[in-house]
This record gives structure tokens, C-alpha cells and sequence, in this order.
């Protein structure tokens, strides 16, 4: 597992059904890009979060392809739609097959 | 002689396009107001007001720090709060054993560096004196990932605080080798501190915008190398531009200079961990 | 695509000086391709999606970017400027509230940020957002 990978979610704990509500999620991760080289001038090797997805109820709301032109700690924000209460998934996976989850409960009343 | 903040003018036309999420001045974090201007302490000599590095950047970077989500340090104090939980060395204890509740730091980052015992300490000693002497385990690197996630931990106990450091009794001797760091030239390029951020914050270096060079939101999280940064760090970042051999991490001028620099800042509130560019 | 080492300079997270110092050649032409992959050679619209970005970028490393494409499928974002023209692409599933996302991206150097849209209907909208990149002075 690539070091110090850290999820962090925001999501509302509370909404009504059928509400927009905002997510946004942040990944520690230093999303190396494969362009830069070391010291000694050789390339050091891609190594990135290539997809983030995240799910309510096994129902996707988005799915993220990542280059590595997205900044180190990817941070993605977004709208979704809840029509009851339940789990929201997150999932990012990492080019060293590794993959980090997260869930997220909401209540809708 | 009063400064113009020419800077507000400045940012006024090369960011006025651009999506401005507030009023530039006004610092809101999580809906509280924290000051990032004040008068300057009577022991500064030749500047009228002090200002927050944050007022010094475009609105963009400004907006990361307003939400504790969009900020991204709080990952690392996320870690920090791991950290800080975790059971380490010898005496099978963490820092959480003896400190139950960390909201109990409220109030220390405003007052460091300190002197203790006759020695200047930086939160980082603190932090390592108690790995060291009461959990008997290995102390951390001044300004790696573990440290500064703990330091940022601690100093965000006290956001919104002002800055409050003891400059007189103990602390003179420590103070005033700090001012002659601060005014003294060193490197090739024959530099000093107040150079830059006394004599010409506002102005730009390039296309960068020189601050008065505050330490208030330190640790801060910079957008260059995306990962928290401390003080000592970027006072060797500094050197480093002016093409001098700088200080060591943790020793005795850098601790001096950071009581100085902190000195400088009386008033302004703790951003811990703030963004800057 | 050929690697130079100009190019790989290009995108090395801590060196916007380097690239915006050694005068770049125009990569406008691998955006073209990557769009024309995308669409398969179909006429792509303008004019119904946003793509909101900074004029000026206060460091290539994090540049906010936000994109709002109602009725799209799915948007890809790609940088003219950049070794490797593709970023992002957003995939909105049936519980996407808006077709909007919003992301921090990496910018080599003064450049376009382009966002094409595929829509319900399969035809293509795009947006463009000039940033430009600051050379840093110490922050660089």
C-alpha cells in the first residue's frame, strides 16, 4: 500500500428525500506523475489514484477517470440524489492495485 | 510612515476576474472571523501594520483556507489526530494517555516558542520531549510527515487566538539574537530577512507576492509541494533562495528567529494549518 | 508521443518555472487528437456546458476547476498545454444530482483547459478556460 493514504468524505448526515445534497472527498495521495525524474535523472515511475467512484445503495453517481494532471490529494466535489436513507460507497484505486474505501450513512427522512 | 497596502490595489486587477469566493480582507474559517491585521507591536520599528500572509494571495488559494474540508491540511491533521492515539515506544503509551483531550492546547501555540528552564523551546521539542523522556520512543524529524500532522493538531486547538508571545525576562536575550538574524545579510545573494518582507512585502518577486513573512498560520499547507510545512522548514527555504547555507532544523538561531518572527505577528490570529501558495 | 526531455520537464509537479522557461512548443495538436478520439470525428457545440477556472493561477500544482454540463453523459477535461493533453474524465451515474463536478488540477505552464461533453442525445458540447500560470518568485 502506498504510504500515509488517508480518505476524508463530507457528506450530509441528514436530508430529505429526493434533495441535492454536496459531497466532496479528498485522498492523500502524492499522484505521482511518471514525468518527473530523481536526482541520479532517472523517471520515477507513475504512480497514481486512476479512479474514483462513489455509490449509494449499489447505484453509482459518478465515476472518475484520473490522468496524472490531477493534483496531488485528489479533491473531487459533487452533487447527488438520495431517495432513502442509506450507505454511500467511495472507492479510489490506486495504479499499484490497492484500492481505499469509504462509506458514509444518511438519513432520509 | 504609514504603508499604502499597495498589494490591494494590485491584487485588485490581476485577480478582479477571477472567482473571488469574499472579500479579500475578511477571513472567515468555518464562519469565524480570525484577524489577519493588526497595529504593529511597538518594538517594530518600521512597519505600521502587520497582515496575515493569507491576505497576500489570490482568492483562489485564500477560498482553500475559509472550509475546513476545502483546506486540504486537514487531511494531515486527520493523520495528526492518528498519531496522536497511537501507542509507541518503550513506556507503551500515546500522546492521547497523558493528554486525554487535546482541545486542553487551546491557548499553548499562541505562546510559543517559550523559554523553559533557561532553553527556548519550539512546539516540536515539546512534542519530542514527551516521545523521548515519558514514552520512551524515537524523537520525530523536526519537519516530517509525523510532526508537522501533530504540530497542526495542536496549533488548530488555538485558531483564532492571537499571537502572544514573551519577548521580555527570559526571553530578551533570545529575542534579540533573533532581530540580529532578522536584519542581518547572509548568502550570495547578500540578503537579509527584512529585505524582502519588511522592505518590500506587497511588491512582487517575479509574479510571486512577497508577505511580511508572519509564521501565524504555520504549519501551513503549501500548494507548491502540497504537504504541511513548518516554520523551521521554510525559514531553510528562504536561505536557500538567497544562496545561503542555512541553519539546521530545530537549532538554536532558527528557534531564535521563530521568537522574533512570532514577535512580529502580536495580535494576528493562529491559522494553523493555514494554505498559502 | 515522442518523450523529450523538454516534455518530461513539462509536467514534473514542482517545476512550472522550468516549463514556462523553456518556451514550450504549442500541444494543441494532441488535444485535437484526443478530442477527435473521443467523438470520432463529430462536430462538437459550444455554448451549453461551463468550464470555470481561474484567469491566473497562483500555482500550476492546484488550479481549481469546475465543470457544469446539464444533460451530459459524461464530460472529459483535457490541457492543451501539458505533455499528456487528457485530466479527468467524469462519468455521471443515475444518482448524480447535476452534471457538475469540481476537481484541482495540475498546469504546466500558461495554457487552455478544455472540457468536452458527451450529451444524452450522443452529440458533443466543449468549453474552453484560458489559465495562465505564474513563474514563481521563492514560491516557485
Amino acid at each position: 500500500m502506498a504510504s500515509g493514504v488517508k480518505p476524508r468524505v463530507k457528506v450530509p448526515k441528514n436530508a430529505a428525500a429526493g434533495d441535492t445534497i454536496t459531497i466532496k472527498t479528498l485522498i492523500s495521495h502524492k499522484m505521482e506523475s511518471g514525468q518527473r525524474k530523481d536526482d541520479d535523472g532517472n523517471i520515477i515511475p507513475r504512480s497514481i489514484i486512476n479512479r474514483f467512484t462513489a455509490d449509494f445503495n449499489g447505484q453509482n453517481v459518478i465515476d472518475v477517470t484520473l490522468e496524472p494532471a490531477i493534483s496531488t490529494n485528489p479533491y473531487f466535489q459533487f452533487e447527488a440524489v438520495v431517495p432513502e436513507s442509506g450507505d454511500f460507497q467511495f472507492t479510489w484505486y490506486d495504479d499499484d492495485g490497492d484500492i481505499y474505501k469509504e462509506t458514509k450513512s444518511i438519513t432520509v427522512s | 510612515m504609514m504603508k499604502s497596502a499597495p498589494w490591494v490595489a494590485l491584487v485588485a486587477m490581476g485577480f478582479g476576474g477571477a472567482a473571488v469566493a469574499q472579500d479579500s480582507k475578511a477571513l472567515n474559517v468555518e464562519g469565524t472571523a480570525l484577524v489577519t491585521e493588526a497595529a504593529a507591536p511597538s518594538h517594530m520599528e518600521n512597519v505600521d501594520t502587520i497582515y496575515s500572509g493569507w491576505r497576500f494571495r489570490s482568492g483562489e488559494t485564500q477560498a482553500l483556507q475559509t472550509d475546513d474540508f476545502d483546506n486540504p491540511a486537514m487531511v494531515f491533521v486527520d493523520q495528526g489526530i492518528d498519531q496522536f492515539g497511537k501507542i509507541d515506544g518503550t513506556e507503551g503509551k500515546a500522546c492521547s494517555s497523558c493528554h486525554e483531550n487535546i482541545e486542553d492546547f487551546a491557548g499553548l501555540r499562541p505562546q510559543l516558542p517559550r523559554v523553559q528552564d533557561g532553553k527556548l523551546v519550539s512546539m516540536e521539542n515539546l512534542v519530542n520531549t514527551c516521545r523521548t523522556e515519558r514514552m520512551g520512543a524515537e524523537p520525530w524529524k523536526w519537519s516530517g510527515g509525523q510532526m508537522t500532522a501533530v504540530t497542526a493538531l495542536i496549533g488548530l486547538q488555538s485558531r483564532g487566538m492571537p499571537i502572544d508571545v514573551a519577548i521580555d525576562g527570559d526571553a530578551a536575550p533570545f529575542w534579540e539574537k533573533g532581530k540580529e538574524l532578522y536584519y542581518t545579510r547572509v548568502g550570495q545573494l547578500d540578503m537579509s530577512c527584512s529585505n524582502c518582507h519588511e522592505d518590500n512585502y506587497g511588491t512582487m518577486i517575479r509574479a510571486d507576492h512577497l508577505s511580511q513573512g508572519q509564521i501565524n498560520g504555520f504549519p501551513t499547507y503549501r500548494l507548491k509541494n502540497a504537504k504541511l510545512n513548518s516554520t523551521h522548514g521554510r525559514f531553510k527555504g528562504c536561505m536557500k533562495n538567497i544562496r545561503a547555507t542555512p541553519f539546521a532544523e530545530g537549532g538554536d538561531e532558527f528557534k531564535a528567529l521563530e521568537l522574533y518572527l512570532a514577535s512580529r505577528g502580536q495580535g494576528l490570529a493562529v491559522e494553523s494549518p493555514s494554505v498559502r501558495n | 508521443m515522442e518523450l523529450t526531455r523538454r516534455k518530461i520537464l513539462a509536467l514534473s509537479a514542482g517545476s512550472v518555472a522550468f516549463a514556462t522557461l523553456s518556451s514550450l512548443p504549442a500541444f494543441a495538436s494532441l488535444t485535437d487528437d484526443a478530442i477527435a478520439e473521443l467523438t470520432g470525428g463529430a462536430d462538437v457545440g459550444e455554448g451549453t456546458i461551463k468550464l470555470t477556472a481561474p484567469e491566473i493561477a497562483e500555482n500550476g500544482n492546484t488550479v481549481p476547476i469546475e465543470v457544469d454540463a446539464p444533460g451530459a453523459v459524461e464530460v472529459t477535461l483535457y490541457a492543451d498545454g501539458n505533455p499528456v493533453p487528457n485530466v479527468a474524465t467524469f462519468k455521471f451515474g443515475p444518482l448524480s444530482a447535476s452534471r457538475s463536478a469540481s476537481t484541482r488540477i495540475r498546469l504546466a505552464t500558461t495554457q487552455n483547459v478544455v472540457a468536452v461533453a458527451k450529451m444524452e442525445d450522443g452529440s458533443f458540447q466543449m468549453a474552453k478556460a484560458n489559465v495562465k500560470v505564474t513563474i514563481g518568485g521563492c514560491g516557485g
